[in-house]
């Protein structure tokens, strides 16, 4: 078993207290984990800005590179953790081992960090949209002959991550090239990616003092966004409700993300399947950008006999069988739970389970310790049942019947709208509505991500104010 | 010193002479709660109902599990005088709250327990760090509670005078369970102004009590100011009220105290006041509350077995028992639970060490600033 320290600046700090990593299958416990305190992390961060400043002692320019060669090392190093260290393989079994995910989605995700490492400066390029990245390290410079000033909102961004998905950390890899130092409070189950990510930069040349990891319980989470000038945290809807407003806090909560059908396409439904199934699949629809809603105005009940076919193929597989797609819970219950929600929401009238027919017994299916939700398609004849708006970690989508005219108004919050329409004014309502984050056009999967584009506001934005500086003479 | 030389054997003769005396003072206490013309009404009226004496058949500590549970439903509403022994009758009556954030409090009457007890911890405190004839701060909660006339008493007991804040620990549940952080934490830093500025005023405080939410609290702030409690003049702390871990204690003494003595307690208006047994690096920071016994008994028992005690080093849920003159309660079982602790040289009887919240409880249990 590995002993996993927090580290403050860099530095290894075990506490006395631990939180052990525990195998979900075999309940074996696979790493002990320091637990931070909250005290500690306030204490730290009265040294937050040695973060910015170490990096700041280095060019933009070569944190890109370095972030390129952290990428080479993530993906393929064998790399210190704790006490111990760890192979790729290694990570892959114990990412798949804690968080129910198979390896060959965790093989998978490694990828998206290895690209998103690699792409750096185009993804800086675009996200700053062309600036001139020495700008972020002075705070002043000229474009297009005006003179311009960004200045840094916070040291440090403090992270509150997720268990679910690891896909989320490619959300905040592009922080430290911006010479923005981490504090990250790693997800419970899911300590893997931090820790690998951060050795790899070290080993790389990121200075140590510009990272810190403190592990622990609700209490740290809280005490990283308090203390952090600016945070990004991951969380439920009433995490999003709390910190909604909050100019120092950047929520990421569930995605609703979802398919609309225009009028002018609905009836060549069958061509989108394979774009219906896999924004509602892929990644074991763990993700906010999975699709949980599939809105038309007819044919919806085809849509969702379909989909469920195609989804009853699918099977509770060992996360290592190279086959496995489908992620387990882990923790116990939360299957049952989540079922017992679904068939309470089935009881209201115009609702039905489109995938019950395909199944030979209940939707949890239980294999030892890993419990599975089999992929299930609701149908919906009107956007007012109350299971249109719910989106679940495993593969569940509503299709709900809804004339287009009254669509953008029931969807509610999207993340993702990948809206399958070529008239003029449903696009221009669509570009139009704030409820609505990424917006695809045509028969693209809401899980596919175009890295070079913002995700839930820009971070740059996020992280650095342009604002006005003049001065008398030469700077 | 007597407890360096303390053989195995020592240790076991005076655990047994705790124990007899124990079994002697409950006696007494019994004897006194159950008698008509020095019982409470409550007590008494209870007698009638047991179909026994308590006063011929409770012999010894042990005998006390022929009571039913305590149920701490009873110290609820009035009238509160029903607690009150006849043999105090006509004496000046305090009373003290404890919990309420919603709902009755619970209530229990006192005399001068809170003197006593607070005059038999002032025994345990080094004189080092507890200069006598040093002023005190108290930093915790104010109100209904029994914690800030004990804190004065004791200063002036040690021949200080004690500085308070105001601190309402249940406007702080509410603000927590309302999810309002922001409120919360202007309220901390409202209580941490009050203390700053007392510390700042010249008064020559030496001595503190406060929780060890708050000691966090202030030593963080008064670091934001270049200075640390030891350098704003405090010498000696005595700590408690919420869960104390040993990492925390670790952390604190590492990083917070700058120097300064600082000293875990565990207690309750209910219980008064158990102290800990010298912690350090050299046990890992481990903390062992013992009961100031005979007043007061901590029992760690079975957690689905409330009669059954387990064994040492065991887990189990705190059982605390209160025996003097002024408040009998037998029984009565917390919300903590922790590891039951042998006896040791300072405090010849059980202890209870790993103190955090009752697994059956924990879930719902709102822990505050107090």
């Amino acid at each position: 078993m590995i002993n996993i320290p927090a580290l403050r600046w860099g530095q290894p700090y075990s506490s006395m207290d631990t939180d052990e990593v525990v195998h979900f299958l075999t309940g074996e416990p696979i790493a002990k984990v320091s637990r931070a305190n909250a005290g500690l992390i306030q204490r730290d961060m009265r040294k937050a800005s040695g973060a910015r400043e170490a990096l700041r002692r280095i060019p933009i320019d070569e944190l890109i590179a370095r972030m390129k060669i952290a990428g080479d090392l993530y993906m393929n190093a064998e790399l210190p953790i704790g006490d111990g260290s760890q192979t790729p393989d290694d990570f892959v079994r114990q990412q798949s081992a804690s968080t129910g995910l198979p390896e060959v989605l965790c093989r998978g995700n490694m990828k998206k960090n290895q690209f998103v490492l690699g792409e750096m400066g185009s993804i800086l390029k675009s996200l700053t949209r062309g600036l001139d990245l020495n700008v972020l390290t002075s705070g002043y410079g000229e474009e297009n002959g005006v003179p311009i000033s960004y200045q840094a909102q916070s040291p440090v961004l403090g992270l509150v991550l997720p268990s679910n998905s690891p896909g989320v950390h490619t959300l905040w890899l592009p922080i430290i090239p911006m010479q923005i130092g981490l504090v990250l409070k790693p997800g419970p189950q899911e300590p893997w990616t931090p820790y690998r990510v951060a050795e790899a930069f070290f080993q790389a040349g990121i200075p140590r003092e510009a990272i810190s990891i403190y592990p622990g319980e609700a209490e740290v989470g809280a005490a990283v966004v308090s203390a952090c000038g600016r945070s990004l945290i991951f969380g439920g809807t009433a995490t999003v409700d709390r910190y909604k407003g909050n100019p120092h806090v950047q929520v990421h909560g569930p995605g609703f993300s979802k398919i609309l059908f225009g009028d002018d396409c609905v009836d060549d439904w069958e061509r989108y399947l394979d774009v219906m199934v896999d924004s509602v699949f892929l990644n074991s629809g763990r993700g906010c950008i999975n699709c949980s809603g599939i809105w038309a105005s007819r044919h919806t009940r085809e849509i969702a006999e379909a989909i469920a076919k195609r989804l009853a193929a699918i099977e509770a597989l060992p996360p290592d069988d190279p086959k496995a797609s489908l992620a387990a819970f882990t923790v116990p219950g939360m299957a049952d739970a989540i079922s017992q929600a679904i068939d309470a929401d089935l009881k209201a009238p115009g609702v039905s389970d489109y995938t019950a027919k395909y199944r030979d017994g209940s939707r949890v299916v239980k294999n030892g310790r890993a419990e599975y939700l089999m992929p299930t398609v609701v149908h919906c004849d009107s956007p007012e049942a109350a299971i249109a708006a719910k989106e679940y970690m495993f593969p569940f989508v509503t299709v709900v019947e809804c004339p287009e005219a009254k669509m953008l108004d029931a969807i509610g919050p999207t993340l993702v709208c990948s809206a399958i329409t070529g008239k003029p004014e449903l696009k221009r309502s669509l570009l139009d509505a704030t409820h609505v984050d990424r917006l695809n056009f045509g028969p693209i999967p809401t899980i596919r991500l175009n890295w070079l584009q913002p995700h839930e506001g820009n971070i740059v934005d996020f992280l650095y104010r342009p604002r006005a500086l003049q001065s008398a003479s030469s700077m | 010193m007597k407890s360096e030389t303390q053989t195995p054997a020592d240790l076991a003769l005076r655990a047994r002479e705790a124990r007899t005396a124990l079994d002697a003072h409950v006696r007494e206490i019994v004897a006194w709660h159950f008698d008509p013309a020095s019982g409470s009404p409550f007590w008494l009226d209870y007698a009638g109902k047991l179909g026994w004496d308590p006063r011929r058949e409770i012999q010894g500590f042990s005998d006390l599990s022929r009571f039913p549970p305590f149920e701490d439903e009873w110290l609820r509403g009035g009238p509160v005088q029903r607690w009150i022994p006849r043999g105090y009758a006509g004496k000046p009556v305090y009373v003290f709250e404890t919990g309420g954030t919603t709902g009755i409090p619970k209530t229990r009457v006192a005399f001068e327990d809170f003197r006593t007890d607070y005059e038999l911890f002032s025994r345990t405190l080094p004189d080092e760090y507890f200069p006598p004839g040093s002023n005190w701060l108290m930093l915790g909660p104010s109100g209904p509670r029994r914690l800030r006339l004990a804190v004065e008493h004791l200063a002036q007991h040690r021949g200080g005078i004690s500085f308070c804040v105001d601190l309402d620990p249940r406007w702080v549940i509410k603000l927590i369970k309302k999810g309002a952080m922001d409120q919360l934490e202007a309220y901390k830093a409202h209580v941490i102004d009050q203390a700053v500025s007392i510390l700042q005023a010249g008064h020559d405080i030496r001595c503190m009590f406060t929780t060890p939410k708050l000691l966090e609290s202030l030593a963080l702030r008064l670091e934001s100011m270049g200075t640390t409690i030891r350098q704003a003049g405090i010498t000696g702390i005595f700590s408690g009220g919420t869960e104390f871990t040993p990492q925390w204690n670790r952390f604190a003494h590492e990083e917070l105290l700058d120097g300064a003595y600082m000293t875990p307690t565990y207690g309750n208006t209910l219980m008064g006041l158990a102290a800990s047994a010298p912690t350090g690096p050299g046990n890992n920071y481990k903390i062992t509350y013992h009961a100031p016994q005979p007043r007061a008994v901590i029992e760690v028992v079975d957690l689905e077995d409330a009669a059954k005690v387990v064994d040492y080093g065991q887990t189990g849920r705190v059982k605390l028992t209160t025996l003097t003159k002024e408040f009998f309660v037998p029984g009565f079982l917390e919300r903590d639970e922790g590891e039951r602790e042998a006896p040791c040289a300072k405090y010849p009887w059980d202890g209870v060490s790993g103190v955090r919240p009752f697994r059956g409880f924990a879930a719902t249990t709102t822990v505050g600033v107090y």
